[in-house]
């Protein structure tokens, strides 16, 4: 290990999208020595593809809106698990964080008083549901992810923010006291392998939509942050709380926004009918994410799919006229006419439900920092790590995410821990040291890739994992179908870390990326997988054949998987915000 | 290393004011020899040398000629350090493209002295 | 299909070659560029080329398609090859080759950096956002979209010749998207970055840029936009 080189910062941050590069700025503005590790140019992280924008209360809509009622519509889509004091957190210090985000320069849409241009989006309320639809989602036309991370990417070339662009973290170093001092990077350009030591370590690595076969996210999103995690011992919260967005493009996946149906248009079936109005007569298209994406597919099973195979169904845009489609969904225009080779103005987009966000993760507090549970069933915080967006689970979306909560998500959690891990610099948090073995140690999986000389592809095993997934935990899932999913992945554990790896050169080795990427699927994949079995209820996006009611006696909390006994625990939900009252459950209607 | 330490102006608009102004000239005394020759189909030496008596067509004439000399010395300074960097000459790029920049300058100084010369007949 | 790769790994080869490989492409379908490289990956997994989002909006996979810069995710095989052809894929031109399609594109990122990239605006911040009206907010559209995948710089000649000096294309509309915004107070530093002989004035409004943009973008107006403020600096 002694030939292994060593640099050092006061924080690393894992990741390079939205909720990474906030952190970075944060802690960059204070004058901590930080480093940003992001295995793709920044501009090119994930968060780049969010379309519809960031749901915030900011009182340009409707002057009188409050970000309580954000509030209240955020835990009633969680469908109550999602914590209240986080969910409080976010709505409230949101205003501040989007106005940061225009200082910065983001180019937000206006209105015609020179503000922020707000559109409505589904699960939006005004008055505690009482007030009927609000538009709180602040947009930039239909690329506002784009938007978003281009200006947090400046605004950390402005603060000289230090970036390791095309560097790839393999695996947490963690010292003989259980505490993280780093991690295990290589850089992808010169093949070069090195210990990055840190006082804190934050990962925004993002998500891991590509467990699944069908899924709106890049290829980049391989859930590297809680593969790292899980490999390490840690828990995972919520794993099987994974959203299926209700437009992603048929045959391609690629979305198209909420932000079509907040404008105006709306979902038909084979018989042309707006069938929204039977499953949700108030809310109708703009019901929670969940329930149409249900409904969908309860369409299709009923035989009013469209098309041949009755598989998907269709969006209508064309009667919101050429104009407003040019104006406010100009990238939706773009994507119809590549990927589905239809154009809106003139006819509908064929779309079915697609795998779209990770609403587990890595749990942690309002501070990003990380959290394990003791054996007595009470949190402990992971000492060095931190976790912020998607690949974190705080929870602010709990069973099902509302529509523009992630970009708000990431620029808040981001900068919360980038603020909180500022003080704890600032009180003289100490570099924790590793010893020679702790390093051996993560160094071990990257060791056994590079002298492999035999097994399966990385294609072939990648594609395998990904139909388990798609077949077995998919929109709809049943018990004993669940478990068969369950045994496939155990069969396919060994042949996966025994992936061989033929190319061994150093230069820009993407296929030694891509091995490593396999195994972070893996152990993402089989921690759904079994936190799916094993909450026997229906609850937001985790919808049971044989558990089709929502059970609060018994599954009003989260689940928590810890990876090495493959063991699920329970971890109580926060229903105790600081400033307003608890959002009781109540049954949860659209 | 390409600089601009041998530019006209070391300025990217006045060169390409420059640039167009001398440009505008050089049309206008194109038109203006071409008009004279539309005028007088059959010039002989003559009138040819009357045209050039006036003080106002010398006058036009040395402008035109400084315009030339701007113009050339202009795009030559382009053309040099766009196509004679150490991308096509490696490290000896600077001596080549100062040497051509040289060539480029004799030439245009004697055009100008030889021009000067000619019109006013020293 | 036939599909021919450039190949280069500077850890064993001298010199790059162009690779055949015969992809086999599902019958009735138009694949995009990027999935015929995923399947010729599939087939040697040595080939090297950056990806991302696989939609066309990060950036990643901007290469030379059969002779014309554009990106791989969003180019279907049918619009880059004529019947019974072959698919040529070859990095970006211009730029340093680490392996295969990847190049090194930190010379165009410096341009980019160059022209301050991030809004300036000194002025004490509102508790609200900086207001803007939609007619100033129209500006910069067309502008701010930019992916930053370098078809138009290295389809740009004055880039070619220099890459160190001018700014190119990409770096030139980013320098306009804040010139143009309503919420920006530097024009007049940003300008003076701008003024000498090469930055800007080696546009010579060839178009290439123009020609090859994959988000339909305008990089040479935005150059003849910043000209025009730059002119009326001259005293």
């Amino acid at each position: 290990m002694s030939a292994l080189r060593s640099i050092s910062f006061d924080t690393v941050i894992v990741g390079g999208g939205g909720a990474g590069m906030r952190a970075a700025l944060q802690l960059a503005q204070s004058g901590y020595k930080t480093a940003v590790i992001s295995k793709v140019f920044p501009t090119r992280s994930h968060t780049v593809s969010a379309q519809g924008g960031i749901t915030c209360a900011i009182g340009s809509d409707d002057p009188e809106d409050d970000w309580r009622w954000h509030m209240y519509d955020t835990v009633k889509g969680s469908d109550y698990i999602g914590d209240q004091d986080a969910i409080e957190y976010m709505c409230s210090e949101g205003p501040q964080t989007v106005f940061e985000l225009d200082h910065m320069g983001l180019p937000f849409s206006r209105t015609e008083n020179g503000r922020i241009y707000q559109r409505p989006f589904g699960g939006q309320s005004k008055d505690f549901g009482k007030g009927g639809q609000a538009a709180r989602t602040c947009a930039a036309a239909d690329r506002t992810g784009h938007a978003l991370l281009h200006t947090l990417y400046q605004g950390n070339l402005k603060n000289n923010t230090v970036f390791f662009n095309e560097w790839y973290a393999t695996d947490l170093v963690k010292n003989q006291d259980g505490a993280i001092v780093g991690v295990i990077a290589i850089c992808i350009e010169s093949g070069e392998t090195v210990f990055v030591h840190s006082k804190a370590t934050v990962f925004a690595t993002g998500g891991a939509g590509r467990i699944y076969a069908s899924t709106t996210n890049a290829l980049i999103n391989t859930g590297d942050g809680p593969g790292m995690a899980l490999r390490a011992g840690y828990p995972m919260q919520d794993m099987e709380m994974w959203q299926f967005h209700p437009t992603g493009i048929y045959g391609a996946g690629t979305l198209i926004t909420e932000g079509c149906r907040g404008e105006g248009g709306y979902l038909i079936n084979a018989d042309g009918e707006r069938f929204m109005e039977r499953y949700a007569p108030n809310a109708k298209d703009l019901a929670g994410r969940d329930v149409v994406a249900r409904s969908m597919v309860l369409e299709m099973l009923e035989g009013r799919g469209c098309g041949e195979q009755g598989d998907h169904v269709m969006l209508k845009l064309d009667h919101l006229g050429e104009e407003v489609l040019n104006a406010k969904l100009p990238g939706i225009l773009e994507l119809s006419r590549t990927f589905a080779h239809v154009d809106p103005v003139q006819q509908p987009i064929p779309v079915v439900p697609t795998c779209h966000y990770m609403m587990g993760g890595i749990p942690t507090n309002v501070h990003g920092q990380a959290l394990s549970q003791n054996p007595n069933g009470e949190d402990t915080i992971i000492e060095g790590l931190f976790a912020v967006g998607e690949a974190a689970c705080v929870s602010v979306h709990g069973a099902n995410r509302l529509g523009g909560n992630s970009l708000l998500d990431l620029v808040v959690f981001g900068r919360a821990a980038g603020k909180h891990i500022e003080e704890m610099l600032a009180q003289g948090l100490e570099q924790r040291e590793a010893s020679d073995s702790d390093v051996e140690q993560a160094m071990a999986r990257l060791n056994r890739l590079n002298t492999s000389s035999g097994g399966e592809s990385v294609p072939r095993l990648r594609s395998e994992l990904q139909n388990i997934m798609q077949n077995h935990f998919g929109v709809f899932r049943k018990g004993e179908f669940m478990q068969q999913g369950i045994d496939k992945l155990a069969a396919l554990r060994g042949r996966i870390s025994n992936v061989h790896l033929e190319d061994k050169s150093g230069t820009f080795n993407t296929a030694r990326i891509e091995a490593l990427e396999l195994e972070n699927l893996f152990e993402v994949a089989e921690a759904t997988a079994i936190a799916a079995e094993a909450r026997n209820e229906s609850r937001g996006a985790h919808a049971r054949d044989d558990f089709r009611e929502r059970d609060d006696e018994n599954w009003l909390c989260h689940s928590l998987y810890f990876p090495a006994e493959k063991r699920i625990a329970k971890r109580a939900v926060n229903f105790s915000p600081k400033t307003v009252d608890t959002f009781e459950p109540t049954i949860r209607t659209y | 290393m390409v600089g601009s330490d041998t530019n006209f102006s070391r300025s990217g608009s006045w060169d390409w004011i420059m640039q167009r102004i001398s440009a505008v000239v050089l049309a206008a005394y194109t038109f203006c020899i071409l008009g004279s020759f539309i005028i007088y189909p059959d010039m002989d030496y003559q009138q040819w040398y009357a045209l050039f008596e006036s003080r106002t067509m010398r006058v036009f004439s040395l402008i035109s000629l400084g315009a030339l000399c701007a113009h050339g010395w202009i795009g030559m300074w382009t053309v040099s350090t766009d196509y004679m960097t150490s991308l096509q000459f490696g490290k000896v790029a600077t001596p080549v493209r100062w040497l051509f920049q040289a060539g480029c300058i004799l030439l245009i100084c004697v055009y100008l002295i030889w021009g000067i010369q000619i019109l006013w007949g020293l | 299909m036939l599909v021919s790769i450039y190949r280069h790994n500077p850890e064993t080869d001298t010199k790059p070659v162009m690779q055949d490989i015969e992809v086999d492409i599902p019958a009735g379908k138009d694949l995009m560029v990027l999935d015929v490289l995923a399947l010729a990956k599939e087939k040697d997994s040595t080939i090297a080329y950056r990806r991302s989002c696989r939609e066309g909006v990060c950036g990643s996979d901007g290469m030379n398609i059969n002779g014309s810069n554009g990106l791989a995710c969003i180019t279907p095989i049918s619009e880059a090859v004529k019947p019974g052809g072959k698919l040529v894929l070859r990095p970006l031109p211009g730029l340093p080759v680490i392996r295969d399609l990847v190049v090194d594109m930190a010379i165009f990122y410096k341009q980019y950096e160059k022209i301050k990239p991030y809004l300036i605006n000194n002025d004490p911040a509102p508790a609200i956002e900086r207001l803007q009206s939609p007619q100033q907010r129209e500006k910069l559209d067309g502008l701010y979209e930019c992916i930053l995948c370098a078809c138009c710089s290295t389809n740009c000649p004055s880039f070619w010749w220099n890459p160190d000096k001018f700014i190119g294309p990409a770096g030139l509309l980013q320098a306009y998207r804040f010139l143009a915004d309503s919420r920006d107070t530097a024009t007049t530093e940003r300008l003076a970055g701008l003024g000498d002989p090469f930055s800007v004035f080696r546009c010579r409004g060839i178009m290439n840029c123009v020609a090859v943009c994959p988000k339909g973008l305008n990089p040479t107006r935005a150059i003849g936009h910043i000209r025009n403020m730059l002119i009326p600096q001259c005293r």
